[in-house]
C-alpha cells in the first residue's frame, strides 16, 4: 500500500540523511523502525507525509505519487496519514476535545474549523475515540493538564479521527515511563489491528519493538540494514545497526518480557 | 465526574467551554465593551472635509520622504542633532551612575528597611512623571535650553534602571552570594564578588536600551523648550516643510536603527 | 591565563596588561566624551537662571498650592477623551500590528527576501518616532483634535505591538504546528489552531501592556494639541495658571497609577 522508492533527503548542509530506500509497507501491517539516533528515522517518516522534502525518488500512496502533488492534493492526501509524536505535540492551550478534533481540520472548512462547529458525526466519532482510550472524562480538560501517558492518548485519538490508511509514529513512547510506554505501544498495536491500519513506527526500545511488532526494519546512516521478523534479530544484526554492544542481555529480557505481555 | 458514559455524550453537540466561566459576568464584560465602543467612537469628533483635504498633504509628505532635503536647514538641524545626542549621552551617564546605588537600596534582599522605602519612593515618584511633563517644569524652573532636557532624561533614566535592576537583584541567586558572603567578605566586596557578576549583563543590557530610549525622548524635549531636535521638527511642520521634517525623521530612525544595531552586539558580547 | 612570570614569582593578574591599557584608554575616552558632552549643555545653559532656580522654584510651589479643585469639574470631559485615545488608538493598534507580525516573523513571513524587510522597516520607523511627533505630524495633516490623537497613538502602537509580537510567534513550539500541518489543515488553519493559540497569551499582555503605556501617552498629546487633558494642561500653562496645573499634573498621576494597576490585575489574570 505504502511503497517507498529510492527515497533520498539531502540536507542542505549536505547530510546524507536517507540513501536511496526501498520499502514496501502492505495492507495492514504493523512496522518497526529502529536505528541508532541520527539513523534518518525521524526523517524517513518525515517524508512519507511531506513535513520534510524529500529530496529525490518517490513515496506512493496505493499508487499516487506523493512527491509531485501540489499544495491542495497534498493536504487530501495527508489525511489519509495518521501522524503521532515523540512529545506528543498537542497543542497545549487548547482542550483535549479540540486537539482531537483537530485532526480533522483537513475535512472541515476554514470557518466552521475557527468556530468550532464540527459536524455531528465528527464529534460523536471523537468522543467514540476518547471512550476507546480512556478520557472522555477529560473532554474539556486542557491539554496541558494531563499527564505524558494522557496527552500520548489524546495524540493518538487525533490522529485517528483523520480515519486514515496509515499511521506514522515518531518513537511514541520516548517521554515515557517503562509502564505507559508498554501501555501505549499495546494501544496503538490493537487500534492498527482493529482497523485493519498499517502503520511505520520509528522506535529506538529493541526489546519494545520486538514484543509488539511482527516485522522489524532497522536503519542505519541511512540506509536500510535489516528487514525481518522481531526474531531474526540477532546480536550480529544489532551490532550492524547499533555497533558493538553485549546485546545478549537486552535479547533474553525480550522473552522474558513476551510471556509476560502473553499472560 | 467518572459516571459519564460514552452513550450519554453521543449526539450531543459539543462547544468550546467558554473562557469566561460564569454567563452573567461573561455577557456584562462582552456588552460593557460594546458599549463603552459605541459610546468612545461616537464623542470622537471628525471633521472628514478636513481629513479629506489632508489626505493630499498626507501623500506630499509621504512623498517627502522620497526627496527629504537635507540641506536647505542643515545648520538647523545640525545643531539639534547634536544637542540631542549631547543630552542623550550626559543624562544617560549621569543616570545609569545615580541608579546603581539607588537600584541596590531599593532591592529588598540586599538594603534594610528605611534606604528600601526612599529609594522605592524616588523610583516610584520618576516613574509616574512622563518626561514631557518633568521637562515642562524644569524649564519653568531653569530656563530654556539643554540642561532642562539634560535633567529630565537623567531623572527618567534613574526611575527605568534603579527599578528594573532592583528586580533583578531581587530575583538573583543567593546561594552564589551566599558563598561569597561566608568567606567573610566585608558589605562592599560582598557586592563586588556576590552581586555585581550576576547582574552586570543585564545592567548593561538595560542601559543600552534607556540610551536607546533616551534619544527617542531626547527628539521630543525640544517641543517644550528643552533642547534636542524636536524644536527644529516643530519649526518644520509649522512652515510645512516636509522634505525637512522628512530629513529629521530619516536621521532620527537611522540613529535609533544604529543604536539597537549596536546594543545588540554589546549585549551579545557582555552574555 | 593572565599570569605573569616576574623573576621567581608567578604573579596572577585578572587581565593581561594590553587588556588593562585598552580598558583605561576606553574608561578615558568615555570621560573625555562626557566632559564634551558636559561643556557644550553648560555653554547653551543661562547660569543666572539656574542659580536663581531655587527661588523660582519656591515661587512656583506657593502659586500652585492649593490646587484649584473646583477645576475638575471641567476636567470630566478631556479624561474621557484622553481614555478613548489611548483605547481606541491600543485597539486599531493591534489590529494593525497582528498581520506586520506575522509578516515579520522568520517562520510565518511568506517572503523573507521582499516582505520581511518591509514589515520590519514598519516596525522600525514607527517605533522610532515618539507619539508627540506622530502628533504634530498628523495635526498638519488633519487638523487637531482627538482623531489625530487616536492615529497618532495606533501609528506609534504598531511597530511596539509588532515587534513583541512577532518576537513571540518565532518562539513558538513548532512540534505543535508540524502535528496540525499533518492532519491535512490548510495554511489558514495551521495558522488558527497550530500558532494563534501558542500566541494567544503574549498577544494579551501586549494589549494591556501597549494601553497602559497609552494613558500615559495619551495624557500628554494634548500639548500639541491632539485632544485629551494635555490641552487643558497647555491652556493653563500658558496662561499661568498654576492651582490649575498642580490639579490637572495630580489627575495625570492618578490616572498613571490606575492604569498600571489595572493592567497589572488583567495581566495576572491572563498569565
Amino acid at each position: 500500500m505504502l511503497r517507498l522508492q529510492k527515497l533520498t533527503k539531502t540536507y542542505k548542509t549536505g547530510d546524507q540523511a536517507l540513501k536511496a530506500i526501498d520499502l514496501d509497507v502492505p495492507k495492514g501491517q504493523v512496522l518497526a523502525l529502529i536505528g541508532p539516533s541520527g539513523a534518518g528515522k525521524s526523517t524517513m517518516i518525515r517524508c512519507v507525509n511531506r513535513l520534510v522534502e524529500p529530496s529525490s525518488g518517490a513515496v506512493l500512496l496505493e499508487d499516487v505519487d506523493l512527491t509531485k502533488l501540489g499544495a491542495g492534493a497534498l493536504r487530501k492526501a495527508r489525511r489519509e496519514m495518521g501522524m503521532i509524536f515523540q512529545e506528543y505535540a498537542l497543542v497545549e492551550r487548547l482542550t483535549v476535545m479540540e486537539n482531537v478534533l483537530s485532526g480533522r481540520l483537513g475535512y472541515v472548512g476554514f470557518w466552521r474549523s475557527f468556530l468550532r462547529r464540527y459536524p455531528q458525526s465528527d464529534v460523536d466519532e471523537a468522543f467514540r475515540l476518547l471512550d476507546r482510550v480512556g478520557l472522555l472524562n477529560m473532554a474539556d480538560k486542557r491539554a496541558d493538564e494531563l499527564s505524558g501517558g494522557q496527552r500520548q492518548r489524546v495524540g493518538i485519538c487525533r490522529a485517528l479521527i483523520q480515519n486514515p490508511k496509515l499511521l506514522l509514529v515518531d518513537e511514541p513512547t520516548a517521554s515515557l515511563d517503562p509502564k505507559t510506554s508498554r501501555q501505549i505501544m499495546r494501544l496503538i498495536t490493537e487500534l492498527c489491528r482493529e482497523r485493519g491500519l498499517a502503520a511505520i513506527i520509528n522506535i529506538h526500545d529493541v526489546a519494545l519493538a520486538q514484543m509488539f511488532v511482527p516485522r522489524v526494519v532497522g536503519l542505519r546512516l541511512g540506509e536500510i540494514v535489516y528487514d525481518g521478523g522481531p526474531n531474526g534479530l540477532t546480536p550480529d544484526k544489532l551490532t550492524e545497526i547499533y555497533g558493538e554492544e553485549d546485546w545478549e542481555a537486552t535479547i533474553e529480557k525480550v522473552e522474558d518480557d513476551e510471556i509476560e505481555a502473553a499472560e | 465526574m467518572s459516571d459519564i458514559t460514552l452513550d450519554q455524550m453521543l449526539g450531543r453537540g459539543w462547544k468550546k467551554p467558554p473562557f469566561v466561566k460564569r454567563a452573567w459576568l461573561r455577557w456584562t464584560l462582552i456588552i460593557g465593551f460594546i458599549v463603552y465602543l459605541i459610546a468612545a467612537v461616537s464623542t470622537i469628533e471628525v471633521d472628514w472635509g478636513r481629513v479629506y483635504d489632508g489626505l493630499d498633504r498626507g501623500w506630499q509628505f509621504v512623498l517627502a520622504f522620497t526627496s527629504p532635503d537635507f540641506t536647505s536647514r542643515w545648520t538647523d538641524i545640525w545643531e539639534g542633532l547634536l544637542e540631542s545626542i549631547v543630552m542623550t549621552v550626559a543624562a544617560s551617564v549621569v543616570g545609569i551612575l545615580i541608579s546603581i546605588p539607588i537600584g541596590l537600596g531599593a532591592a529588598r534582599n540586599i538594603a534594610p528597611l528605611p534606604v528600601y522605602v526612599v529609594c522605592r519612593g524616588i523610583v516610584a515618584i520618576s516613574r509616574a512623571l512622563q518626561e514631557i511633563i518633568v521637562a515642562i517644569l524644569l524649564v519653568a524652573i531653569f530656563g530654556f535650553g539643554p540642561l532642562a532636557g539634560f535633567l529630565t532624561l537623567s531623572f527618567a533614566t534613574i526611575g527605568f534602571l534603579s527599578k528594573l535592576l532592583a528586580e533583578d537583584i531581587e530575583a538573583m541567586d543567593k546561594v552564589q552570594a551566599e558563598a561569597i558572603k561566608a568567606s567573610g567578605a566585608r558589605w562592599t566586596q560582598w557586592i563586588n564578588y556576590g552581586v555585581q557578576p550576576q547582574v552586570m549583563p543585564r545592567l548593561v543590557g538595560l542601559s543600552m536600551y534607556r540610551i536607546d530610549i533616551n534619544f527617542r525622548e531626547s527628539a521630543i524635549l525640544g517641543l517644550v523648550g528643552a533642547g534636542g531636535i524636536g524644536a527644529t521638527l516643530n519649526t518644520a511642520f509649522d512652515r510645512y516643510e516636509y522634505d525637512t521634517a522628512a530629513a529629521i525623521l530619516i536621521m532620527i530612525i537611522v540613529i535609533v536603527m544604529a543604536l539597537e544595531y549596536l546594543s545588540g552586539i554589546i549585549r551579545a558580547r557582555v552574555q | 591565563m593572565p599570569v605573569l612570570e616576574r623573576e621567581d614569582a608567578r604573579v596572577w593578574r585578572r587581565r593581561t596588561t594590553g587588556e588593562s591599557l585598552i580598558r583605561w584608554f576606553g574608561w578615558l575616552l568615555g570621560v573625555a566624551v562626557f566632559v564634551y558632552c558636559w561643556q557644550i549643555i553648560s555653554a547653551s545653559t543661562t547660569w543666572f537662571f539656574v542659580w536663581d532656580a531655587p527661588r523660582i522654584a519656591n515661587d512656583i510651589w506657593t502659586r500652585a498650592t492649593p490646587p484649584r479643585w473646583e477645576y475638575i469639574t471641567q476636567l470630566g470631559r478631556p479624561i474621557w477623551d484622553t481614555l478613548n485615545i489611548a483605547t481606541l488608538g491600543t485597539m486599531i493598534a493591534l489590529c494593525l500590528a497582528v498581520p506586520v507580525a506575522f509578516l515579520a516573523a522568520r517562520n510565518t513571513t511568506p517572503s523573507a527576501l521582499i516582505i520581511r524587510p518591509i514589515a520590519l522597516l514598519i516596525i522600525v520607523s514607527t517605533r522610532s518616532i515618539n507619539s508627540l511627533i506622530w502628533a504634530l505630524l498628523l495635526i498638519a495633516i488633519i487638523g487637531p483634535g482627538v482623531f489625530a490623537g487616536v492615529i497618532a497613538i495606533a501609528i506609534r502602537s504598531i511597530g511596539f505591538c509588532a515587534k513583541l509580537l512577532y518576537e513571540a510567534i518565532e518562539e513558538i513550539d513548532h512540534t505543535q504546528v508540524e502535528a496540525i500541518t499533518a492532519t491535512g489543515a490548510s495554511r489558514w488553519q495551521v495558522m488558527a489552531y497550530g500558532i494563534v493559540p501558542q500566541i494567544l497569551p503574549a498577544f494579551a499582555g501586549i494589549a494591556v501592556f501597549r494601553w497602559d503605556i497609552n494613558i500615559r501617552e495619551s495624557t500628554v498629546l494634548g500639548l500639541v494639541g491632539a485632544g485629551g487633558i494635555g490641552l487643558q494642561l497647555s491652556a493653563s500653562l500658558n496662561v499661568l495658571a498654576w492651582p490649575q496645573v498642580s490639579l490637572i499634573l495630580i489627575v495625570i498621576l492618578a490616572a498613571v497609577v490606575i492604569s498600571e494597576w489595572v493592567s497589572a490585575k488583567v495581566r495576572g489574570a491572563i498569565i
